[in-house]
């Protein structure tokens, strides 16, 4: 147990791609934590696709010891955030832990979306803030530029600001001495009943679901017996430990300190983030605050290519949705793609990384369907319900009407791309509701349809403006429109799964830009294809796919035929990965792609 | 009970690995090289063709296709030689054909007469173009008039001569290939293969195209209309095809080329060489080394077959559909249910015959010319 002065408790935070992990690769290296042979870049972002992707997904914690100039021994717990928007709970939970947090801002690009969506967080959480200015080593690095930046947009000093480079090491000790001299020491009574903070919790295989906890009061031991608050359920501390990033075992954890305990627990399920786990004893009475629950907001569907793998399907995402309480699903039957499942999802991306665990980690090939929002359809006879998939849109004489979600978008823009933005953001339906600038840069705000942003906004606004823009959004509420399900046809036979959710006034554009797509996407057949827009039993958009004209080999000898049957063979498990819609084979990636707009 | 591949026949294919020059658009096993002994490749053939012949001593022979490479580069006592042997190993049947490919830039009537000598009764020639710009764009070392004279050479040796094209070129429409077309049927005799030009993997043509050279080649519905004017035209001068590429009088077919496709069975010798054998009532694919060193290091060993797959019933049944479907006689359902142990789905058959796409009758499944356009498609869908 470390006496509370010499604790300091941090997360760092920052706009996607600024430096956290790799700040935090060297403040372990800088202190000695791991041993430079063991080291390698970004090691806290350990998941196979946060490695892939170059992007933290995963909130992750480490201790380390640091011998400050004063000759005074300091514990410092980290927690390296991930800055991408889907993930945005996993920066506010850990927030929750900790007493302050290094604002790292890339020195070559300034104050973005998500550098302000986190210092509000951060301010939100009492936090003291310490803003640290990342790749000077680079020669468009703008030190002044950028506090000037950061003292104008988000209105704290930055005279003190600390110059580093994550990547050559300069500046490393200043921050190590910032962390101990500037962050507020945490605060806690030894001697009062338990109080521990649930802050994360994953499933391992090995010791089973691993629990992260922050001790506001009171001390943990192995051996104990606890109770979580929240369902009152008891459990027995197998182990105790800390994160250097390993796991080392302790035998206590005492006020302000970061570590994990197992307690045999199967699901992850049965811990609830934000609880306050206490003694069963003599525990404490009042629980602490607790989080507001993440709430999934884009579902799709996910089937399996091969509909003999559903179990499969099933067991994988049962497994995923163990170590992710953020992610829900449930079945779904489809009359084209047959049994999947209905699944939610915080984001795109989010949504990306789980598809790609379950076909990568379980091998299972998915058919994603079009992704949706959830609407709330008020029906005639005054009950609401929540639509998750468009295919379950009632019967339209018993919908009174129906309510979309709405967020709030911040986007910071360099001015000349400010027309572009605003064009985009009034294509998809924006209302605008505060522009202003901080120096040649303008951060608008906007009010939109989450349904226009969920899917390809990110995209289309990084295209717009050359990756020039950041965008970070909330949700605010639902509102009425005029919405209505615009339906598929291929082969004049309706496809369930591409059914979407649109606005009236849109319908037909949207219904144009979805039948030339998929006229690209589906691959000529021997007959000629009609593919169809259609509300109602209005069509409003069509196109047709014209028969394919060759496809024969000239030459065909003795001497071919093995190749020939491969290639044949092949070529048909190759069609197993698309499915038929009638006579029709549909490749699965039309199902995501033909949704996705060029303006 | 007759086994299957006796609605085939049996042939032997003889490889000769060696060019001239290598055609840009060529990928079959071909290589130039300066210094041949056909001595070591005589021995080579030879103790191949005993150790096959072993092992299918009840065969009667109806083929044989010396194909290549050319052919024609090998000496007429070589060729005499080899035919020979394969007298002296099967039983052969009643006018064996034999044929030899042969290229019009290595032709002297000398060795013609010889060829004919030896046994040689069928000449293929690979005239490719008839028009000077075409062959060299296509890379060919001769031009229209030394083809019309090789051609004529070989005529005056053989009954049977048949030629091959290579159409759908760069920058060749409609009209340019029925005039081409016209002058290809005043040459020929009752007997030409018309290939539209494939970009195969691995050539010198496959390069430049994906660099984005070799423009103007035709889109698939070009290729299509030359398909169908080439059915139009070579079926009013009474050659119609009677397999997807290969057009013919009646009664002028390739015999050896018909075992393939009715897929009997065939012995392949020589590098590269693929071969289809029953025996014991099970049937085998054969495949050789490609490299022709290798190959004959092997065969001094013994055994110049590298591979030998048996087949399963699906692999023969697949394989019996997708080489005799592309014949105008048609498939034999009830062979290809034998062979797979279940029909063809009625239900898709019936879709491809409501596309008009092929045809049934009685048991015989025929491809319509539309369907033989899209027969990989039909194929696929077949199976
Ligand atoms: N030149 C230079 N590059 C740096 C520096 N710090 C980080 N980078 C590079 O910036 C990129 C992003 O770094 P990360 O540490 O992964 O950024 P992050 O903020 O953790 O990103 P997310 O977790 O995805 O939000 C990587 O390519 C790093 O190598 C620096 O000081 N100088
Ligand atoms: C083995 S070659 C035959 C003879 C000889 N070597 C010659 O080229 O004159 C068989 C025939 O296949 C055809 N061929 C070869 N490569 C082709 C390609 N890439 N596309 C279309 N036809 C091709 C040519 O017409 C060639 O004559
Ligand atoms: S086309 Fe004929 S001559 Fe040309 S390389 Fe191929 S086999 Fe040899
Ligand atoms: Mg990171």
């Amino acid at each position: 147990m470390t006496d509370l002065a010499h604790i300091r408790n941090f997360s760092i935070v920052a706009h996607i791609d600024h430096g956290k992990s790799t700040l935090a690769d060297r403040l372990i290296q800088e202190t000695g934590t791991v041993q430079d042979r063991d080291m390698k870049e970004q090691l806290l972002d350990a998941m196979d696709i946060e490695r892939e992707r170059g992007i933290t997904i995963k909130a992750n914690t480490v201790r380390i010891d640091y011998v400050a100039d004063n000759g005074e021994t300091y514990v410092l717990n980290l927690i390296d955030t991930p800055g991408h928007v889907d993930f945005a709970y996993e920066v506010s939970r850990s927030m929750r832990a900790v007493e302050g947090s290094l604002l790292v801002v890339d020195s070559t690009q300034g104050v973005e979306a998500q550098t302000l969506a986190n210092v509000y967080q951060a301010i939100d959480a009492d936090h003291e803030i310490v803003p640290v200015l990342n790749k000077i080593d680079l020669p468009a690095s703008d030190c002044d530029r950028v506090a000037e930046q950061i003292e104008d947009v988000i209105g704290i000093d930055a005279s003190e600001a600390i110059q580093v480079s994550a990547k050559t090491g300069q500046g490393i000790h200043d921050t190590l001495e910032a962390i101990v001299h500037k962050l507020p020491a945490p605060t806690g009574t030894l001697d009062a009943p338990l109080k521990a903070m649930l802050v994360d919790s994953w499933y391992d295989a090995y010791l089973g679901v691993i629990v992260l906890v922050r001790i506001m009061d009171g001390t943990l031991k192995k051996g104990e017996r606890v109770k979580f608050m929240s369902n009152g359920t008891i459990h027995h501390v197998d182990r105790i430990g800390v994160f250097r990033p390993a796991m080392q075992m302790v035998d206590s954890l005492g006020p302000g300190e970061i570590g994990f305990l197992t307690a045999s627990i199967k699901q992850v399920r049965d811990t609830r983030v934000g609880d306050t786990i206490t003694h069963e004893k003599k525990g404490a009475d009042k629980a602490l605050p607790g989080f507001k629950p993440s709430i999934p907001v884009v579902f799709c569907g996910l089937f399996p290519v091969d509909s003999a793998e559903f179990e499969d399907l099933r067991d994988a995402i049962e497994k995923l949705a163990l170590n992710d309480a953020s992610f829900s699903y449930e079945m779904e039957t489809s009359a084209a793609l047959g049994f999947g499942f209905r699944c939610g999802f915080l984001g795109l991306l989010h949504l990306e990384v789980i598809r790609d665990r379950i076909e990568r980690e379980y091998d299972i090939e998915l058919i994603t369907t079009a992704p949706s929002v959830v609407y709330h359809v008020y029906m005639r006879d005054g009950t609401m319900m929540e639509l998750h998939n468009p295919a379950d849109m009632p019967d339209l004489t018993h919908v009174d009407h129906l309510e979309e979600p709405r967020i709030k978008a911040t986007i910071l823009v360099p001015d000349e791309y400010l027309g572009d933005v605003l064009k985009l953001c009034q294509d998809r339906r924006g209302i605008q509701m505060d522009l202003t600038y901080a120096g040649p840069r303008a951060m608008v705000v906007y009010d939109l349809p989450l349904n226009e942003v969920v899917f390809d906004f990110y995209d289309r606004l990084k295209s717009v403006t050359k990756g020039y823009a950041s965008f970070d959004y909330q949700m605010t509420g639902y509102r009425t429109d005029n919405l209505v399900k615009m339906q598929i046809l291929v082969n004049d036979e309706p496809v369930d799964a591409l059914s979407t959710m649109v606005h009236r006034d849109r319908a037909e554009m949207r219904g144009r830009a979805m039948v030339e797509k998929l006229k690209d996407l589906i691959p000529r057949h021997m007959f000629k294809i009609p593919i169809q827009a259609a509300i109602g039993g209005k069509v409003i958009a069509r196109e047709t796919l014209s028969a394919m004209r060759k496809d024969v080999t000239a030459k065909c000898y003795g001497g071919d035929a093995t190749r020939k049957r491969k290639l044949l063979e092949k070529q048909k498990a190759g069609k197993k990965k698309m499915r038929q819609f009638g006579k029709v084979d549909i490749p699965q990636e039309a199902f995501i792609s033909a949704l996705k707009m060029d303006s | 009970m007759a086994e299957d591949w006796q609605s085939g026949g049996f042939g032997l294919y003889v490889h000769w690995p060696f060019c001239a020059a290598k055609c840009p658009y060529c990928d079959f096993n071909s290589h130039v090289s300066r210094q041949i002994d056909e001595t070591v490749w005589r021995d080579a053939y030879l103790s191949e063709i005993e150790r096959v012949s072993a092992e299918t001593p009840d065969k009667v022979l109806n083929t044989i296709f010396f194909g290549g490479g050319t052919p024609s580069l090998m000496s007429p006592d070589l060729v005499a030689q080899v035919i020979d042997a394969a007298r002296r190993a099967w039983r052969w049947s009643n006018d064996v054909e034999i044929t030899l490919e042969a290229n019009p830039g290595s032709v002297e009537a000398g060795r013609f007469a010889g060829y004919r000598m030896a046994g040689v009764n069928r000449i293929s020639m690979g005239v490719q173009a008839l028009n000077d710009a075409d062959l060299r764009r296509l890379g060919r070392i001769h031009t229209v008039s030394d083809a019309r004279a090789a051609f004529d050479i070989a005529r005056g040796e053989f009954d049977r001569v048949s030629f091959d094209l290579i159409y759908a070129r760069q920058d060749q429409d409609l009209d340019h290939w029925r005039r081409e077309l016209r002058a290809a049927l005043d040459m020929a005799v009752d007997h030409l293969s018309l290939y539209q030009l494939t970009i195969e993997d691995g050539t010198a043509f496959a390069d430049r195209f994906k660099a984005g050279g070799l423009r103007g080649l035709p889109e698939d519905g070009l290729a299509a209309d030359m398909y169908d004017l080439t059915q139009d035209v070579c079926g009013a001068a009474g050659m119609p095809a009677y397999e997807v590429s290969n057009h013919a009088a009646a009664g002028a077919e390739s015999r050896h080329n018909l075992i393939y496709w009715r897929y009997g069975d065939y012995a392949g010798i020589g590098p590269g060489a693929h071969g289809r054998l029953t025996l014991n009532g099970q049937k085998f694919a054969t495949e050789a080394p490609r490299a022709p060193g290798l190959w004959l290091k092997k065969t001094r060993s013994g055994n110049g077959e590298t591979e030998r797959t048996a087949l399963g019933q699906q692999d023969q049944a697949y394989e019996y559909l997708m080489m005799c479907i592309r014949l105008s006689e048609g498939l034999d359902m009830r062979r290809f249910e034998r062979l797979l142990g279940q029909p063809l789905d009625p239900d898709r058959l019936d879709h491809l015959v409501q596309l008009g796409l092929v045809t049934v009758d009685g048991s015989i499944l025929t491809a319509t010319p539309s369907g033989r356009t899209l027969l990989n498609s039909v194929i696929a869908e077949l199976i």
